[in-house]
């Protein structure tokens, strides 16, 4: 039986600087997986080339069965490969509502996005009240929100989320995580890269390690908790 | 108070200083001439409101053509400067279509069916010119540095150009007159020429229909999104590539209505027609803000009123001869003036978006 998402044997270059070296991982539906690193381990890179914004020089990414390497990017979000870009990226010159529709843009029912978008609001009443302001006024927590929402408007079988906790307050991690558990068990499969070691491997099964492009640790989160080097290097342990 | 006067003078450098004098000079020139010209009398309302009425007609034409600058480089951060020669393309290639509606009298027995065929080819034309600009020209060049496509924007307008005159010829063609627009309808004791109503009747009903486009459709706002962030947009499921190509589309079918409208007020089409109201549309587009849509059809319009009624109101009380003749560089020394004032254009700084 093959996991939903499978990534086999993948190396992506920036020009002649090597990225990823050999990366294999994969998700099986319905699972929290986490990918954690250090500043430049090569994270992004990871998720970028599941989304087919950056094209592996060698290796496969299957996702139920289909080769996404073949795929443009817009082509793998109407699959349901939809990611939650680093530092949200939201489109600050657009109102909170047009924002969630260009989440939707893969979808051409009507119904099905006003839907999404009862589902989106009612998972964050905040971007209700502020549906008519420009993302660019938002908060950094509210605009988490949006980028998670507008991620949600594609109807995702995959999420993959990219340091959704990044250069958020404490409250408002723990309200992301929230989310993130509550949409697990809405049955949402989700690939979390976190610096965050921490609280990334409190809601994930299992995780990856990643380091100067390389996966060194695979292993469940619990095993990944107790691991020697993971306590002194991800959770600050001594 | 000593201590903020002296942080003051650190940050003001002597290039500040003259600029702000010269500045100065053109704006006290300005209120001068304009006080002698009212002092002197010469113009009564009527001259001022066939100014106002003939800078809104050449404004609403700017305007349109401004859009295409302006979307473009939303898009992809780059000025086309062949998007003049998409705005002559169109209405000399409509040329053909209405001299034949001319000549077999078609055009005054069926003046309307007639207009709305010589829009189509036209705008159908500019566009198509566009589009392919775009991806024969541009998406090759799509990962280059800046300055590439930009030298390739000014080839490909040379291009257009020789094209052009190739297939056409390279004389001026009369543009034919439609027979139900000439003469004047009478507003009170105001008059106005039929064609100058026509064209910005016209021309305001194209600025909203695009500007309805833009706000409240998907691919418009898909096409915002592009502008503010290709990468978040790939990752939104929109396809980038398809937006660039409509995003040239659009504005090459307003620079083929607007090319339209221009040969209609000015009776006559040529290969170089496209030049100068490119480079006025640019400065509109500048005024504006470039990437501000509202900001292009306000810099349009503001231009040609400037235009307009600028020669006659600054330059008349200060004694200069033949005043009209210095309209191009009126609007010149204003597309520099905000260059050097306010790079963001009159509408200021866009929406600055929160990194938070
Ligand atoms: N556009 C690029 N061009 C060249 N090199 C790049 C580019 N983007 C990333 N890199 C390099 O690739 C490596 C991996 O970067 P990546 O952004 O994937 O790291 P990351 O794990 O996401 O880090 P962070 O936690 O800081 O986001 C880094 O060494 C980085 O410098
Ligand atoms: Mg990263």
């Amino acid at each position: 039986m093959m996991a939903m998402l499978e990534i086999q044997h993948v190396h992506t270059y920036y020009g002649n600087i090597h990225a990823l070296k050999d990366i294999s991982l994969n998700i099986d539906k319905g699972e929290i997986v986490t990918l954690i690193g250090a500043n430049g381990a090569g994270k992004s890179t990871t998720l970028k080339t599941i989304s087919g914004l950056l094209r592996p020089r060698h290796g496969t990414i299957q996702f139920e069965g289909e080769d996404l390497t073949r795929y443009l990017p817009h082509e793998i979000v109407a699959k349901g490969v939809v990611q939650v870009p680093e530092g949200r990226r939201v489109f600050g010159r657009l109102t909170v509502t047009e924002n969630l529709e260009m989440g939707a843009f893969a979808i051409t029912d009507r119904q099905v996005i006003s839907k999404n978008l009862e589902r989106v609001f009612a998972l964050f009443p905040r971007l209700k009240e502020r549906r008519h302001q420009v993302a660019g006024t938002l908060s950094g927590g509210e605009q988490q929100m949006l980028a998670t929402g507008r991620a949600l408007m594609a109807n995702p079988r995959v999420l993959l989320m990219d340091e959704p906790s990044m250069g958020l307050a404490p409250v408002l991690v723990d309200n992301i995580f929230d989310t993130i558990r509550q949409l697990h068990a809405d049955g949402t499969t989700i690939l979390l890269v976190e610096q965050n070691a921490r609280i990334a491997l409190q809601v994930a099964s299992r995780g990856y390690v990643l380091q100067s492009g390389v996966i060194l640790l695979n292993d469940t989160a619990e095993n990944l908790r107790m691991n020697e080097m993971v306590r002194k290097a991800y959770l600050g342990e001594s | 108070m000593l201590k903020k006067w002296r942080r003051l003078k650190e940050r003001i450098t002597p290039t500040d200083i003259v600029m702000w004098v010269i500045g100065g000079a053109i704006l006290a020139l300005i209120i001068w001439g304009s006080t002698a010209t009212i002092a002197a009398g010469r113009y009564n309302s009527h001259h001022w409101f066939d100014f106002v009425i003939f800078g809104l007609a050449q404004g609403s034409i700017y305007a349109l053509i401004a859009m295409g600058y302006t979307l473009v480089y939303g898009v992809l951060r780059m000025i086309n400067f062949a998007h003049s020669e998409v705005f002559m393309s169109g209405p000399y290639t409509a040329y053909f279509v209405a001299a034949a509606f001319y000549r077999s009298d078609f055009l005054d027995q069926h003046p309307f069916i007639s207009l709305l065929v010589i829009f189509l080819v036209a705008m159908i034309t500019s566009a198509g010119i566009a589009f392919l600009l775009e991806r024969i020209a541009y998406r090759p060049l799509r990962a280059a540095p800046r300055l590439i496509p930009l030298i390739t924007a000014i080839g490909a307008s040379f291009f257009l150009q020789y094209v052009f005159r190739g297939l056409y010829g390279s004389g001026f063609q009369a543009y034919p007159v439609v027979k139900i627009f000439e003469g004047e309808w009478a507003f009170g004791e105001f008059r106005i020429l039929r064609f100058h109503a026509l064209v910005i009747v016209a021309a305001a009903l194209l600025l909203a229909a695009l500007y309805s486009f833009i706000q409240r459709t998907r691919i418009g706002k898909a096409i915002r999104a592009v502008s503010e962030d290709k990468e978040a947009s790939y990752m939104m499921g929109i396809d980038v590539d398809k937006m660039i190509s409509t995003t040239f589309v659009i504005g090459g079918l307003a620079a083929g209505a607007a090319g339209v409208l221009y040969a209609l007020m000015f009776k006559q089409v040529h290969f170089f027609m496209g030049f100068i109201p490119g480079i006025k549309a640019f400065t509109a587009a500048v005024l504006g803000g470039i990437g501000n849509i509202p900001g292009a059809m306000l810099g349009g319009i503001f231009l040609g009123l400037i235009e307009s009624v600028g020669p006659s109101l600054f330059l008349d009380g200060l004694g200069i001869i033949a005043p009209y003749q210095l309209k191009d560089a009126i609007a010149f020394t204003m597309l520099v003036l905000v260059l050097i004032f306010r790079p963001t254009g009159i509408l200021g700084e866009r929406l600055a978006v929160k990194k938070a």
